[in-house]
């Protein structure tokens, strides 16, 4: 369940809420085995006999030729609600000429305990960037 | 604030387990010491984790506790401009604690449980929107003072540590910039209207000046927690720091209003170089936090019918997507 | 009109900074989804700017007209005001937040306008008229009971409003042309939200059905007042400036229609009231709703705010 910022579900928490809130179509798992066992602080439990609405992310396009960018999460539920309910939210303000909303569950991310491993390999590669070629300063055109 | 142990150490964690925390705690300790941001997934220790969890939600049923004060002027509003500037203004609150709440459930509780503790009176929220608003000046003075404090706390959260807080933040300060102006005006209209509605607007600001400062937090020495939160780069300045500041704005902002601020005892300090206000009742703050204000039980009251009265919504849209998608399926 | 971006200004704390650039919420500068505008529309300042520099100024008949329209959105946001934080859901109090704005922004346009033929402003007509002065509809006057009859009354309107201003768009009368051409579009997504939760309701437990059912039944009394003529509209659809309300009708019928079938509701059966409120008869409730909106204005006369 993922959240506002980054689709980055807090492993911790996420047997939690899954048990509080059954979702409507449960996708697409995402794989949690090696995040790190932190203990959830403060969530006081409790059986819900409501089936709260489940959690969406919302990505918006400010203008047209740019990409969309997430802006946040809401809750809905159902694709068509999440939708209105992401315009209303999120483009009272003009923000947006165009929305995506994803179910937060269906949203795979890369592990953050593999940081170091997963991008790694990219530094110091210098040859990728033109700044790296230095010969041909001041050439005209290049 | 209830102090408890907040460095909880697991009882018994196997070598493997304690090794990982050592590594999670190392790598931690660095992001936050390079004042670079914690993400959701990130390793955390459990007191910072329960920390934010407590600021943030009570920050986000604050914004949602805070709707009731002002909604009660929006079908009494004087003029149709004011009529849509207040609804606009109360509707933001009930999306700034959307996203508060939201950044909230990144720390794994859900909003429907943040709900509940909210309606059972087990989660707290900012004491000042415990006070009635009586007149229309009400609107201007929570605009102005209330507002401004609320801002002058929320600009350096723009910067907290825990990543997804940070970036609510950021959306909110840029939509709460109207708040505060548009409270400004009201004041500032009334104050150059006739002899009642300046009345009506100088009584508004001595009843909100003293809870205001108070928004701020108990003074530094008896504060338990923020020196922990500075620690970890959630809160930046003190709150006395705070509300030395918001004083310091407010004396020169009262005197474009053509009012005055019921203290005193405000100067400025040369050899601190700060802004002095006079005492504060921390009593009184400490009995409405206790639940003993004029509205704590009108203000729970209210948000618990009207989750309840939604409740047969909530539970039809879900039983219609269920229908819905069963329908797909099917076919 | 201002098309300034506000793009995080915060005025008198400038010492705070907030080390956080333009970038927003996410990052990319240039993509920012938190890039905020006003944006660029007819708004009732500049119909009052317009009347005050003699540019426009409509007839007694056109003022008429302006009036019921206003009236109407005036009620009914007044009505969906109260909403606001009692929603069944956050969500929610947003979305009614946007619908009463807009039917505020609509009326407050159109009272602006109408004030302009007896040297009123939108605030004189708002809180200086007497119940019997006022113009609206029974269906605005209705209360919001629970949420099912809220959006009963909001899918009846919304119809209504959207062909009656998609129509406007064509008035010889180029301002009430004007505000229409802004009001037909934001109708048209209140069409949708109150489409969406009648098929919702309808169609989600037995009780968010009977209750739709049971909303419908309280509203469904005052949709024939909508679409009556009287010698108003007779005459300015002659010269162009509206269309007789009874026309309408035909297409309010056949879109309803499929959503209701949709949500497989029938059209409830029951008898119609006699309206009046076009000629300043009102509903019970007009009293109280104009009691509260217009206490403050009234214990101070010739105040500004």
């Amino acid at each position: 369940m993922a959240p506002h910022g980054n689709p980055e579900e807090p492993a911790s928490a996420a047997s939690e809420i899954k048990r509080e809130a059954p979702k409507v179509a449960a996708a697409n798992a995402e794989s949690t085995t090696t995040a790190p066992a932190a203990r959830p602080g403060g969530t006081t439990g409790g059986a819900k006999e409501e089936h709260p609405w489940s959690l969406w992310e919302v990505f918006v396009r400010s203008s047209r030729g740019l990409s969309h960018v997430h802006a946040g999460s809401l809750h809905a539920p159902d694709a068509a609600m999440a939708l209105r309910n992401a315009r209303d939210l999120y483009t009272r303000r003009n923000e947006g000429v165009s929305i995506w909303v994803v179910p937060a569950e269906a949203i795979s991310s890369s592990d953050p305990d593999a940081k170091g491993a997963f991008f790694e390999s990219p530094q110091g590669k210098d040859y990728r960037h033109a700044t790296y070629y230095t010969k041909s300063e001041g050439v005209k055109h290049l | 604030m209830a102090s408890q142990n907040l460095q909880s150490v697991p009882a018994e964690l196997s070598p493997e387990e304690q090794e990982r925390e050592a590594a999670g705690q190392a790598y931690f300790d660095r992001i936050i010491s390079e004042d670079s941001r914690i993400e959701p997934r990130d390793w955390m220790p459990a007191a910072y984790r329960k920390t934010l969890l407590r600021q943030i939600s009570q920050h986000a049923h604050s914004e949602i506790i805070g709707m009731q004060p002002e909604a009660n002027w929006i079908t009494r509003a004087p003029s149709l401009k004011r009529k849509s500037i207040l609804m606009a203004k109360v509707q933001d609150e009930a999306g700034h604690g959307l996203y508060l709440y939201s950044a909230a459930e990144t720390l794994g509780q859900s909003r429907d449980q943040m709900m509940e503790d909210l309606i059972a009176g087990k989660a707290r929220y900012s004491s000042i929107f415990n006070y009635p608003t009586i007149s229309w000046a009400d609107m201007g003075a929570i605009g102005w003072l209330v507002d401004g404090a609320a801002i002058c706390n929320q600009v350096p959260l723009c910067r907290a540590s825990y990543g997804p807080y940070g970036r609510a933040m950021v959306r909110i300060c840029k939509e709460e910039s109207f708040h505060q102006r548009q409270g400004f005006e009201i004041l500032l209209e009334l104050s150059n209207g006739t002899p009642a509605q300046k009345q009506m607007a100088q009584d508004a600001v001595n009843r909100w000046y003293a809870p205001s400062l108070m928004m701020f937090g108990p003074p530094d020495d008896d504060s338990p927690n923020s020196k922990q939160s500075m620690a970890w780069n959630i809160k930046r300045f003190s709150n006395d720091e705070l509300r030395s500041r918001f004083v310091g704005m407010m004396v020169e902002q009262v005197k474009v209003l053509g009012l005055t601020l019921p203290d005193k005892d405000i100067r400025f300090n040369e050899e601190t170089k700060k802004w002095e206000h006079g005492p504060l009742d921390w009593n009184e703050f400490k009995e409405v936090l206790a639940g003993r204000g004029p509205c704590n039980s009108q203000r729970i009251e209210r948000r618990r019918e009207a989750h309840e009265n939604g409740a047969w919504v909530r539970e039809a849209a879900v039983a219609y997507a269920r229908k819905q998608a069963e329908k797909v399926n099917a076919a | 009109m201002s098309t300034k971006d506000t793009d995080f200004a915060i005025e008198g704390h400038g010492d705070i900074s907030v080390g956080v650039h333009g970038a927003g919420a996410s990052g990319d500068g240039s993509a920012s989804a938190t890039r905020i505008t006003p944006g660029n529309a007819l708004r009732p300042e500049d119909i009052a700017l317009e009347i005050s520099r003699g540019q426009v100024k409509p007839s007694e008949d056109i003022a008429g007209f302006a009036l019921r329209l206003g009236d109407d959105g005036l009620i009914l946001a007044q009505r969906l005001g109260h909403w606001i934080s009692r929603a069944p859901e956050l969500e929610e109090d947003i979305a009614l937040g946007n619908i009463a704005l807009d039917q505020l922004g609509h009326a407050r346009s159109f009272l602006t306008y109408a004030g302009a033929a007896w040297d009123k402003s939108e605030d004189d007509l708002a809180y200086f008229r007497r119940e019997h002065e006022f113009r609206s509809a029974h269906l605005f006057e209705q209360p919001n009971g629970d949420f099912a009859v809220t959006i009963a009354r909001q899918f009846i309107v919304s119809f209504y409003q959207y062909e009656l201003y998609s129509r406007l768009v064509e008035s010889t009368d180029s301002t009430i042309a004007a505000i229409s051409a802004k009001a037909v579009k934001e109708v048209d997504y209140h069409r949708d939200h109150s489409a969406q939760w009648v098929l919702r309701l309808a169609g989600g437990t037995d009780e968010s059905r009977a209750r739709m059912i049971q909303g419908f039944k309280l509203v469904w009394p005052y949709v024939d007042e909508l679409f009556e003529d009287d010698e108003l509209t007779t005459r300015l659809s002659e010269s162009g400036v509206t269309v007789q309300p009874s026309s309408l009708r035909d297409e309010f019928d056949r879109l309803t229609g499929q959503i209701l079938a949709e949500a497989e509701l029938d059209i409830p059966g029951v008898p119609q009231a006699p309206g009046g409120g076009r000629r300043g008869k009102h509903s019970e409730f007009m009293g109280y709703i104009l009691a509260e909106m217009q206490v403050l204005a009234r214990e101070h006369p010739g105040a500004s705010w």
